[in-house]
C-alpha cells in the first residue's frame, strides 16, 4: 500500500501552505498551580468524586494498611508484580494466611482464564498523580504487566504524595515522557464506568468495579 | 427545486419530528451535556485562553501535517506498530481484512471508532466471515438493534432505559427484564468479559497520534478500550489522517478541552497512551499493532484554506449537543456516520455538495455551534461558503459536487431578488403593493405555505418607513 | 451636533415600520441628528447565507453608495448589523472597493449597543406596570456581542419587570430562508420559543430583531395566545416619550 501513502502525502504536500505558525500560549495551563501540600487532597477529591476509594498510610505501614484491608474485604487473592519496586517491599513483609499474593509472573497466555475469574484484586504502584482533576500515572511494563490495572474486579494502586504533579501537562513534563515514552502509559482516575444509558452512571462496566488508592503521605 | 440525487435532511428530519418520545430523549439528554460543559468552564478566561491554545495547537499540527505524518510513522515503526495508508475506505477494509486473515483471526472485539463507523467495517467483515462485535456499551446496545450511533459520543442516546431493558432481555441469552441501569450495566459485562477472553483481535480508533513519540493516545471510561487494545493477541488502530500532534505537550490542553467539552467531566476515567507492542520481558498487551490511516476525502479538504478548519475536529461532541436543528431531531435524520452541526460541514464535502445540499441549508445559522467549538471552527462560515459552493462553479475550488446543487428556480429567485433590492425605484413600487395588497396573498402562495404551518401569515404594515420618514420630514442628507 | 445615518432595514421598513420610527425618535431624544438617506433596501444577508455572493455584492455595493459621510450607520436589527459590520468586509474581500467596505463597516452599530455605548442615554418610564421578557436574537449574540445592552436599557425603567426565558440564547428557528426551506424544523423550534415565553407570564417578547419578532409573533397569533411581541425601540420609545 505503499502507493497510497505516497499518493496521500503528495496530495498533502501539494496543497500544504507556508506561513508563519500560531503561537501556543501555555499560560492557562501554568495559572493551575498548588503548593505540594494541597495536591494529594485535591487529587483526592476529585478522584472520590467518581468514586475512588482512599487509604491513608505513611511510608512504614502502607503493606499493613494494605493488608489489613485485603483481609476485612476478604479477599482471597491479590495479584501483583513482585519485580517492581512496591511489589518487592510487599511481598518481602506479607503474613502467612488471608489473602495470598499472587505474583504476575508468567506470560498472560499462561494463565488468561484465570486471570478474568480467579482474581479478586490487582496491585500497582504508581509513578506519579494529577493533582488538577484527579488522576494516578501508572507505567506497566515487564515489572507491572498491563493488564494488573485493568481485568481484576478491584485495582488497589499505591501513591506516593510527594509524586503528584499540579497537572497532567506539568506531569508529561516532568515524567519526560514527551522524550521517551513506556510501551504502555496510563492516566487513571476511578474505576470504569459508563453513561450510556440514559445518562444514567454505572460503574464497572468492563474494567475494575472498585479503585482503591493506598496514599502514602510521605510529605513530613 | 432540488438537483437529482439529493438528500432530502427536511424529508428525514420531518419524519423524526412526529417521534415525541425521540425528541424528548434527546432534548433531556441535550440539557444534561449543556449544564454539565458548563459547570467544567466556570472562568471565561480561562475557557478562551484554552480555546486559543487548541486552535492554535491543531492550527499547527494541519499545517506541518505532511512532516509530522512522516515523522510519527517513522516513530512508530521504530516502536514496533505497523503503519498502512488508505485513500478510501474500500483499501482500509481490505488492508484490514488482510491483517485479520494473516493472523487466522476469526473474531474481532472493538472499542469505540468512528472511523470504522465511516468504513463500514462491521458490515464488511461479516460479509468475509469474521465477527466484528462492538464493546463500547452505548454501540453494544445499538449493534444488538442493528441501529447506527445516533452521537458522536453518546452513540445509543435515542435510547430511553425501558427500550434497552426490552432489548436485552431478548437478545441476550439467559437475561431477564430489568430496567435498572446497573443490572443491565452487569449483563453487557458479564457477555463482553468472555468475548475480550476468547477474541483473536481488538481494534481501536486514535484520539490523539504524537509525532514525537508514535503514540496512540485513547480516551475512555468503560475500560472496553483498554481491553479490546491489551488483551487480545493482535491490536488493529484506524485513524483519520488529521489526528496527529506534534509533541506529547500538546495532547495534554487537548484532552482536558475534549472530555470537559464532550461530556463535562474534568478528566477521563482512562487515558492510555499505546506506543509499542509487547516488549522484551513483558507478560502480556499485543503481540503486533497496526494502524491504518485513513484519507476518504480529508486530504481533499485540506487543500482549501478555510475548509482545512474542518480538519481541526476533535470530536467532542458539543456542536451536536447545543445545536438547536439536532436536539429535534437527533442523529439518525442526518443520514451519515456524522450528525450534527460537524457532521453538516463534513458529509457535504466527503459525498458533495451537491447530493447534499438540502442538509447545508438544515441550519438556521444561529452559531451556537460555533460558540462552543474548543477549537473555533468557524462552522456557520463554512456551511455558507459550502451553500455557495453547492450553486457555484468557481475555478480555483476543489469541493465535492461543486455547482451541482444549482436549480433555476433558485437562480431566478436570487436575480429577481437582486433586481428588487438593487433598484430603489423597483423596490418602492413592489413594498408599495405589498403594504397595499400584502393581505390578499393567498396563503397557498409559495413560500407563505410552508411558513404558514405554524404561523399566522405575515401582514406588511400600512405604510413603510421609507413612506413614514418622508412624511415626517426626517433628513434624507 | 452628533450627526448618524439610521438604515432601517427591509423587515423594519416592510413590517415593524413603528419600530424603526422609534429607533429614529429615539436617537432625536438623545439630541442627534437622524439622516435618512433615500434609497433603502435591503443588506444583502438573505443572497449571501445562500450563497449567492454576486447577488449580495450587487445589493450591498449599491447600499453602501447611500452612507458616505464619515458618521455612525445605526440599524434597529443586530442581523443586518452583523451583515454590514462582520460579513461585508468577507464579501468584499479580494474585490477592488474592499477597503472602502471596511471602511464603512467600521461605523456600522446596532441600536441599543449604540444608544448605550456611545450616548449613554438615561430614560425615565412614564408607562403602568408591565411584564416584559427578552429573546435575545442569535447573530446580535454571536455576531456582535449583543448580550448586556437591551437589558440596561430595559433596567432604566423602572415598572418593567423582565422575566427571563429558560433558554435565551437558543434560536427561535427564523433563521431566513431557513424558516421556509426547513419549515418543520423551524416549526418546532418556534413553537418551543413560543411556549418557553409564555412560561414566563410575561404579557411582551422584546426583541433586537425584525425576524425573530415576525416568526414568534407567527407562532403565538397561530396559537391563539394572547401574548404580543414588540421591537425593543418600539417599546422604549412608547414608554419614555411625554404623551
Amino acid at each position: 500500500m505503499s502507493d497510497a501513502r505516497t499518493a496521500i502525502l503528495g496530495r498533502l504536500r501539494a496543497s500544504s501552505q507556508v506561513g508563519p505558525l500560531p503561537d501556543l500560549d501555555t499560560a492557562v495551563l501554568e495559572r493551575r498551580h498548588w503548593p505540594i501540600s494541597e495536591r494529594a487532597e485535591r487529587l483526592r477529591k476529585g478522584m472520590e468524586a467518581v468514586h475512588t476509594e482512599f487509604l491513608d498510610a505513611t511510608p512504614a505501614d502502607w503493606p499493613g494498611v494494605l493488608r489489613a484491608f485485603c483481609d476485612r474485604e476478604g479477599f482471597k487473592n491479590l495479584l501483583f508484580g513482585p519485580t517492581s519496586e512496591a511489589g518487592s517491599i510487599l511481598a518481602a513483609d506479607w503474613p502467612a494466611g488471608g489473602t495470598q499474593l499472587m505474583p504476575y509472573d508468567r506470560p498472560v497466555e499462561a494463565f488468561k482464564d484465570e486471570l478474568f475469574t480467579g482474581v479478586d484484586a490487582g496491585f500497582t504502584g504508581t509513578v506519579g498523580g494529577v493533582a488538577e482533576t484527579g488522576g494516578l500515572l501508572l507505567m506497566p511494563g515487564p515489572a507491572e504487566p498491563r493488564l494488573l490495572s485493568l481485568v481484576p474486579p478491584i485495582h488497589i494502586a499505591m501513591l506516593k504524595a510527594s509524586t503528584i504533579h499540579d497537572t497532567f501537562w506539568a506531569a508529561i513534563k516532568a515524567l519526560g515522557w514527551g522524550r521517551a515514552l513506556p510501551p504502555n502509559a496510563l492516566m487513571i482516575s476511578g474505576p470504569s464506568k459508563t453513561a450510556d444509558i440514559e445518562q444514567t452512571l454505572a460503574y464497572g462496566v468492563h474494567g475494575p468495579k472498585r479503585l482503591i488508592v493506598v496514599l502514602v503521605n510521605d510529605l513530613a | 427545486m432540488h438537483a437529482e440525487n439529493e438528500i432530502l435532511f427536511r424529508d428525514s428530519a420531518a419524519k423524526a419530528l412526529l417521534d415525541p418520545q425521540l425528541r424528548a430523549n434527546f432534548r433531556r439528554a441535550m440539557d444534561g451535556l449543556i449544564t454539565k460543559r458548563k459547570a467544567q468552564f466556570p472562568d471565561p478566561r480561562d475557557l478562551q485562553d484554552l480555546r486559543d491554545l487548541s486552535t492554535a495547537i491543531r492550527s499547527r499540527s494541519l499545517l506541518n501535517l505532511p512532516s509530522l505524518l512522516e515523522q510519527f510513522e517513522a516513530q512508530a515503526t521504530r516502536n514496533g506498530i505497523q503503519v498502512h495508508w488508505a485513500e478510501t475506505c474500500d483499501q482500509a477494509n481490505e488492508l484490514i481484512l488482510g491483517i485479520l486473515r494473516s493472523k487466522g483471526a476469526k473474531t474481532l472485539v472493538k472499542g469505540k471508532s468512528m472511523v470504522s463507523e465511516e468504513m463500514h467495517l462491521n458490515d464488511f467483515l461479516e460479509k468475509h466471515g469474521i465477527e466484528a462485535l462492538e464493546s463500547d456499551l452505548g454501540e453494544y446496545i445499538i449493534q444488538l438493534d442493528g441501529e447506527t450511533p445516533s452521537h458522536i459520543i453518546m452513540p445509543a442516546i435515542h435510547k430511553n432505559k425501558d427500550q434497552i431493558a426490552r432489548q436485552f432481555s431478548q437478545k441476550i441469552k439467559d437475561a431477564k427484564y430489568t430496567e435498572d441501569v446497573d443490572e443491565l450495566t452487569a449483563m453487557a459485562r458479564k457477555v463482553l468479559r468472555q468475548k475480550f477472553l476468547e477474541a483473536d483481535a481488538g481494534l481501536s480508533g486514535v484520539n490523539f497520534a504524537v509525532a514525537e513519540t508514535g503514540t496512540l493516545c485513547l480516551v475512555e471510561n468503560e475500560g472496553n478500550g483498554r481491553m479490546s487494545t491489551h488483551v487480545p493477541p493482535l491490536h488493529i488502530a484506524v485513524m483519520g489522517l488529521e489526528k496527529v500532534v506534534a509533541t506529547l505537550e500538546d495532547v495534554a490542553p487537548l484532552y482536558s478541552i475534549l472530555t470537559r467539552s464532550a461530556t463535562g467531566q474534568p478528566v477521563t476515567t482512562y487515558f492510555n497512551l499505546i506506543t509499542a507492542p509487547r516488549g522484551a520481558g513483558e507478560k502480556d498487551g499485543p503481540q503486533e499493532i497496526h494502524l491504518v490511516i485513513l484519507d476518504n476525502g480529508r486530504s481533499n479538504i485540506y487543500a482549501d484554506p478555510q475548509l482545512q478548519a474542518t480538519l481541526r475536529c476533535i470530536r467532542c461532541g458539543a456542536c451536536m449537543n447545543h445545536c438547536p436543528v439536532y436536539t429535534r431531531v437527533g442523529g439518525h435524520a442526518y443520514e451519515a456516520v456524522y450528525p450534527g452541526p460537524i457532521g453538516k460541514i463534513l458529509t457535504p464535502q466527503v459525498e458533495g455538495v451537491g447530493v447534499r445540499h438540502d442538509l447545508l441549508h438544515g441550519s438556521s445559522l444561529c452559531g451556537a455551534c460555533g460558540e462552543v467549538c474548543p477549537v473555533q471552527i468557524p462552522i456557520p462560515e463554512i456551511l455558507v461558503r459550502l451553500r455557495r459552493e453547492a450553486t457555484h462553479q468557481d475555478p480555483g475550488s476543489q469541493v465535492v459536487g461543486k455547482g451541482t446543487g444549482r436549480t433555476s428556480s433558485e437562480d431566478w429567485a436570487w436575480r429577481l431578488w437582486a433586481m428588487a433590492n438593487k433598484r430603489p425605484g423597483l423596490y418602492r413600487i413592489i413594498t408599495w403593493f405589498a403594504t397595499r395588497f400584502g393581505k390578499a396573498l393567498p396563503a397557498g402562495a409559495p413560500l407563505i405555505k410552508d411558513w404558514t404551518r405554524t404561523r399566522t401569515k405575515p401582514v406588511p404594515a400600512h405604510r413603510t418607513l421609507n413612506e413614514r420618514v418622508r412624511a415626517k420630514g426626517v433628513p434624507h442628507v | 451636533m452628533k450627526e448618524v445615518y439610521f438604515y432601517a432595514t427591509c423587515l423594519v421598513d416592510l413590517f415593524f415600520p413603528d419600530a424603526g420610527m422609534a429607533g429614529i425618535e429615539l436617537l432625536q431624544a438623545a439630541g442627534v441628528r437622524v439622516i435618512f438617506p433615500e434609497g433603502q433596501t435591503c443588506c444583502g444577508q438573505p443572497a449571501y447565507n445562500c450563497g449567492y455572493w454576486e447577488e449580495a455584492r450587487d445589493v450591498a455595493r449599491g447600499q453602501i453608495a447611500l452612507f458616505p459621510k464619515d458618521i455612525p450607520v445605526i440599524l434597529p436589527s443586530g442581523s443586518c448589523a452583523g451583515m454590514m459590520k462582520n460579513h461585508y468586509p468577507e464579501l468584499f474581500h479580494g474585490q477592488p472597493e474592499e477597503a472602502q467596505v471596511r471602511a464603512f463597516s467600521s461605523r456600522v452599530f446596532e441600536l441599543t449597543q449604540f444608544l448605550v455605548n456611545e450616548l449613554d442615554v438615561k430614560l425615565q418610564d412614564l408607562g403602568e406596570p408591565v411584564k416584559v421578557t427578552w429573546h435575545s436574537s442569535c447573530h446580535a449574540v454571536r455576531d456582535l456581542g449583543l448580550v448586556g445592552e437591551p437589558k440596561q436599557l430595559i433596567a432604566q425603567l423602572s415598572k418593567v419587570e423582565l422575566a427571563p426565558l429558560t433558554r435565551e440564547h437558543e434560536c427561535c428557528g427564523f433563521g431566513g430562508t431557513f424558516s421556509v426551506r426547513q419549515p418543520e424544523i423551524s416549526g418546532a423550534m418556534s413553537c418551543d420559543k413560543a411556549a418557553d415565553a409564555e412560561a414566563t407570564g410575561a404579557s411582551v417578547v422584546l426583541s433586537t430583531d425584525g425576524g425573530c419578532l415576525l416568526n414568534v409573533n407567527g407562532t403565538l397569533e397561530a396559537k391563539k395566545s394572547p401574548l404580543r411581541v414588540q421591537h425593543i425601540a418600539e417599546f422604549l420609545w412608547e414608554r419614555t416619550r411625554a404623551r
